[in-house]
């Protein structure tokens, strides 16, 4: 279940990077981008998505519907 | 301490301070802050144009100390919280630590992770912290802060405001017991913390808390924070000073706050950014003199201690006369506690409260320059008049007579006889006559009404 980040809305603020489990986060173009290949939603880590949690831009860390594996069966 | 700038009104004309912006991530959702606005027009604290790196930097820390030698102190400040980014505050403050030991180092912090952070502040020999406090009443938090994340989890509510509340009143009582200087911020939001703050000024004093800091929510919708949006207003100048009046037999308050960006650089209220973007500081290179600073900050204390034995010491005569007239003057000033700006080049003027016990420093007004580049724009008039219609008389080196009149149109007494003469010397003199006026009958005594706290430009960019 991988988060993206929009990027339109991120600040830059750099508080999600730390917080994430899987080192998933990194800076481009100075805004944040996660990794979907190791995004994990934070599951059997914590409670709530720690990207989410932090972020000071409600709905800028969402699930990533537009991976192929969201798509349905092909 | 007296030769912090932002711990007294009479030292922020001498030194000077610089505030690093290498904390941009937050641990809290404030109501009166928007994260996601910058602009060369916007200055407030929460806002930076540029983030550094710690070694970026520590460069310009050195940069600008070698470049302006009252430079004294360095900050951290944001633009999110110091201890959310706690790596990268205590990197900085190492790395200037060991380029400019001479430096004092200050933080600000929200205090959610104070607690967890206090002896590595005690280890850097971090002289002041101050922590924004704005309630002890969870109920009342609820309305200020919509969440926290805190131990991997974001509160909400009463719930996130409790642990905000606990921890920053722990946060207070660990600093003084290690004899850390803890100063105390508040915004005033009116109708949600106003009245509150005299219990938030109780429980900060006794915890050890030196001086309280009640600073004007700054609110527009264009700001785009939940309450500019909202509508929520900011105090006017009367509401501020009577909380500040309030507080006051309590702990020192500070009455001098200009409200600075994350990254202002210079003496406060004045900013010089523009001089040391990081593209200009990593081409210089500077060598960092000890010496050379301490010899200009010596003569600097010289020229000080002479102005302060030349302070008139009839303040006071007129105790006795019996006169329990108390009223608010403006004051245009460029420093040195002298009467010498023009009214038209004024980015401020400052407010003394005159009685029978003397001059005694209130507060600040910002406004636009009523003169830009030789032409003077009449809109700007009345919101300077507005801003200062709550005094009975503007004290100015020099003045046009379109402005004069327009003040004396406002009930407010244009007063340039006293140009280039000490502020607390001239004041008295014309309390003086103007209680003899009074006394004669010649003139009748009248209250002023209150004033507009204006909401933006608090340093102005230009």
């Amino acid at each position: 279940m991988p988060f993206k980040i929009i990027a339109s809305q991120c600040t830059g603020c750099s508080a999600c990077e730390p917080e994430c489990p899987n080192v998933a986060i990194a800076e481009k173009g100075g805004t944040f981008v996660i990794d979907p290949k190791k995004c994990t939603e934070c599951i059997g880590h914590f409670d709530e998505p720690q990207c989410v949690a932090v972020c000071p831009v409600d709905n800028t860390c969402v699930i990533d519907t537009s991976l192929a594996r969201y798509q349905g069966p092909a | 301490m007296k030769n912090h700038p932002c711990y007294s009104e009479e030292a922020h004309h001498h030194y000077a301070r610089m505030h690093v912006a290498v904390a941009p991530a937050c641990n809290i959702k404030c109501n009166y802050c928007n994260r996601k606005y910058d602009c060369a027009n916007e200055s407030r604290p929460g806002v930076v144009s540029e983030r550094l790196t710690p070694e970026q930097a520590a460069k310009k820390v050195v940069a600008v100390a070698s470049t302006i030698p009252q430079m004294t102190v360095l900050g951290i400040a944001g633009p999110g919280d110091p201890l959310a980014n706690p790596e990268r505050t205590f990197k900085t403050f190492e790395l200037v630590r060991e380029a400019a030991p001479d430096l004092k180092l200050c933080l600000s912090t929200n205090g959610l992770a104070l607690p967890d952070h206090v002896d590595t502040i005690k280890k850097f020999n971090v002289e002041h912290v101050t922590i924004t406090i704005n309630m002890i009443d969870p109920m009342i938090g609820a309305k200020i802060y919509p969440w926290i994340f805190y131990k991997h989890k974001r509160y909400t509510g009463i719930q996130a405001a409790k642990i905000l509340t606990d921890r920053q009143l722990q946060g207070v009582e660990m600093l003084d017991a290690r004899g850390v200087l803890c100063k105390v911020n508040s915004v005033m939001i009116p109708g949600i913390n106003d009245r509150h703050l005299l219990e938030v000024n109780k429980a900060v004093k006794s915890r050890g808390a030196f001086l309280h800091n009640i600073m004007p929510l700054i609110s527009s919708p264009e700001h785009g924070t939940v309450f500019g949006l909202n509508g929520q207003r900011g105090p006017t100048a009367r509401e501020l000073k009577a909380l500040q009046d309030g507080c006051e037999g309590e702990i020192r308050m500070m009455r001098h706050c200009r409200q600075c960006r994350a990254d202002a650089v210079g003496l406060l209220g004045e900013d010089r950014r523009a001089e040391f973007t990081t593209e200009k500081i990593m081409e210089m290179n500077v060598k960092y003199d000890v010496e050379s600073r301490k010899g200009y900050q010596a003569k600097l204390e010289e020229e000080r201690a002479a102005k302060t034995a030349a302070k008139p010491s009839d303040l006071t005569k007129r105790a006795n006369n019996g006169s329990h007239l108390k009223l608010l003057v403006a004051v245009a000033t460029k420093g040195a506690g002298l009467i010498n700006e023009h009214f038209g080049h004024a980015k401020e003027f400052q407010v003394y409260e005159l009685s029978s016990g003397g001059a005694k420093f209130v507060g600040h007004r910002r406004v636009d320059l009523y003169c830009q580049g030789g032409y003077a724009e009449e809109g700007r008039l009345a919101t300077i008049i507005e801003a200062v219609s709550d005094c009975h008389a503007v004290f100015i080196a020099k003045i046009g007579g379109r402005p004069s009149a327009e003040l004396i149109k406002a009930g407010v007494e244009p007063v340039d006889r006293y140009a280039h003469e000490p502020i607390d010397k001239a004041t008295i003199a014309w309390f003086e006559a103007y209680l003899d006026r009074v006394n004669s009958g010649t003139i009748q005594h009248e209250e002023r009404g209150d004033a507009a706290i204006r909401p933006r430009a608090l340093t102005s960019a230009v």
